[in-house]
């Protein structure tokens, strides 16, 4: 037994600092599938609360349609549960091939390699594709899998300021002599819900011989007018060298991920990247449910438009309440709250409401900008947004933070 | 020793401030507040060991050594003095 009461000790220490930082995560369990209405016991040994989620990543409603379970189900019953595999041992099968052939149409791409998950595909990715005589130039808001995947490549990195194009051409101009260059962004930003200027950076790209990745984890299905990511709603389908995506969110929600583009560098991921190579292929239950989604998904736009409209509803709603948004125009819609304690508190007083919504604050958002980020869903019916919103309202009355600019709720509540 | 300072406060700012309503002054902190995050901070180091012709060993370029301009001028005229 080598585990010590020094080493124990060295956690529950900083367990204990975890606490008393107020960042410490404790899970919420539900009780039911993923919807609009969930079934909550939080705190742990409480009673179920019925709650409407407004914090899901469920952007379609499509986590437990009726038509992706029976798919999934016939997936089980034809192609099995597991592999037990690797996908170039014995883990690849035709309905593999025949969803990275369906990403690739769906997308507008040259090709397409699975992943176990998109975080697995982005820490991949780089290190395949970029060595020491390359750069990365990442914006300062990307997500954690992709800083992540970025340390563990040996190319240099550098950051430019959020959606700043012409601090990102500076970075551009200060690498020039770098063999390649690659531009790093989220199609839409996951904590703010803007949308990345990929008409820009493309340009900027062409410009500068540059590489273009966009991480579309909290697009692809819904933004652009036939749902196909951020490169649809920008203009620029076909000019994205590397998309990686998720279907862990508005595809059905599950798991799984991808890298998606330019046919070469999808073939150096099949030959070099490590999670592809030595974590277990998708099972063929998610594949069969993945594969619905996107047949659902090219039938109709219904799904996309009705999240639209919720969104429009939603975002005008809290607007013509008073509260402070972000800017965006995607369904994470941020209610800015400023001060950590207030989100937290904010969160708590909503989930006696029958809301779920979570409060974010540092180190998960920047220093100053707790929020509580809003998620819409196309499986969100009228009633569960006037209900949300009234709830909003009466919290934010209690505050008395409705009318008040950022500025003003920073003077009330302190940052 | 001014210029050091407002040379590399003036790098900060134009580098690292998002939104113009944060004030940046020499003892900001700026790795522990969020300013700047430990992966941007890279930059921070690239251009002080270009600026001044001075090598930092990747030991010492701590998010506290570069947490206000104060404390970076501290560090730099370390090295300075070395030379």
């Amino acid at each position: 037994m080598s585990y010590s009461n020094k080493v124990k000790d060295l956690y529950v220490n900083q367990l204990k600092d975890i606490k008393s930082a107020g960042i410490y995560k404790e899970e919420r369990f539900i009780h039911s599938s993923q919807a609009a209405d969930i079934e909550v016991e939080f705190p742990r040994g409480s009673d179920l609360k019925n709650v409407i989620n407004m914090c899901a990543n469920n952007y379609l409603g499509l986590s437990s349609h009726p038509e992706v379970l029976k798919a999934a189900h016939e997936g089980l019953d034809t192609r099995g549960y597991g592999m037990s595999s690797v996908r170039f041992i014995c883990g690849t099968q035709d309905i593999h091939r025949e969803l990275e052939n369906k990403v690739t149409e769906f997308l507008g791409t040259e090709d397409t390699i699975l992943f176990p998950s998109c975080m697995d595909a982005n820490a991949g990715v780089f290190e395949a594709l970029l060595t020491s005589e390359d750069i990365m130039i990442s914006d300062r808001l990307v997500h954690a899998s992709i800083i992540d995947g970025m340390r563990l490549c040996s190319a240099e990195h550098d950051t430019f300021k959020h959606s700043n194009m012409e601090h990102l051409e500076q970075k551009l101009q200060l690498h020039a002599d770098k063999r390649i260059k690659m531009v790093i962004t989220d199609g839409v930003f996951s904590m703010d819900g803007d949308l990345a200027k990929l008409d820009e950076m493309v340009k900027l790209c062409q410009k500068y011989d540059a590489l273009l990745f966009v991480d579309d984890s909290h697009s692809s299905g819904f933004i652009g007018k036939t749902g196909r990511g951020t490169h649809e709603h920008c203009g620029v389908m076909g000019k994205i060298d590397i998309i990686t995506t998720t279907f862990g969110k508005a595809l059905g929600g599950a798991s799984g991920g991808c890298v998606s583009g330019r046919k070469e560098i999808v073939e150096m991921c099949r030959q070099k990247a490590r999670p592809y190579l030595f974590s277990n292929t998708i099972s063929p239950v998610v594949v069969a449910g993945v594969l619905k989604v996107f047949e659902i998904l090219s039938q109709s736009t219904e799904r996309r438009d009705k999240l639209e409209n919720n969104t429009n509803f939603w975002r005008k709603g809290l607007s013509d309440a008073g509260f402070v948004l972000k800017e965006g125009n995607s369904p994470i819609v941020p209610v800015m709250l400023f001060n950590a304690k207030l989100s937290q508190d904010f969160s708590k007083d909503l989930f006696n409401l029958g809301i779920y919504a979570i409060g974010f604050f540092f180190p998960v958002v920047p220093n100053g900008q707790a929020r509580i980020r809003t998620q819409i869903s196309a499986g969100h019916e009228m009633h569960h947004l006037e209900k949300a919103l009234d709830a909003f309202i009466k919290v934010g009355k209690k505050y008395g933070i409705l009318g008040l600019t950022k500025q003003e709720i920073i003077d009330k509540y302190g940052l | 020793m001014e210029d050091i300072k407002d040379l590399v406060l003036n790098y900060v700012i134009n580098e690292y401030q998002e939104d113009e309503d944060d004030e940046i002054t020499y003892d900001t902190p700026l790795i522990s507040s969020g300013f700047v995050d430990s992966f941007s901070m890279v930059s921070l180091k690239v251009f002080l060991e270009k600026k001044f012709n001075i090598s930092i060993p990747d030991e010492e370029a701590t998010p506290e050594a570069f947490d206000s301009v104060n404390k970076i001028v501290d560090l730099v005229n370390g090295y300075l003095e070395k030379k």
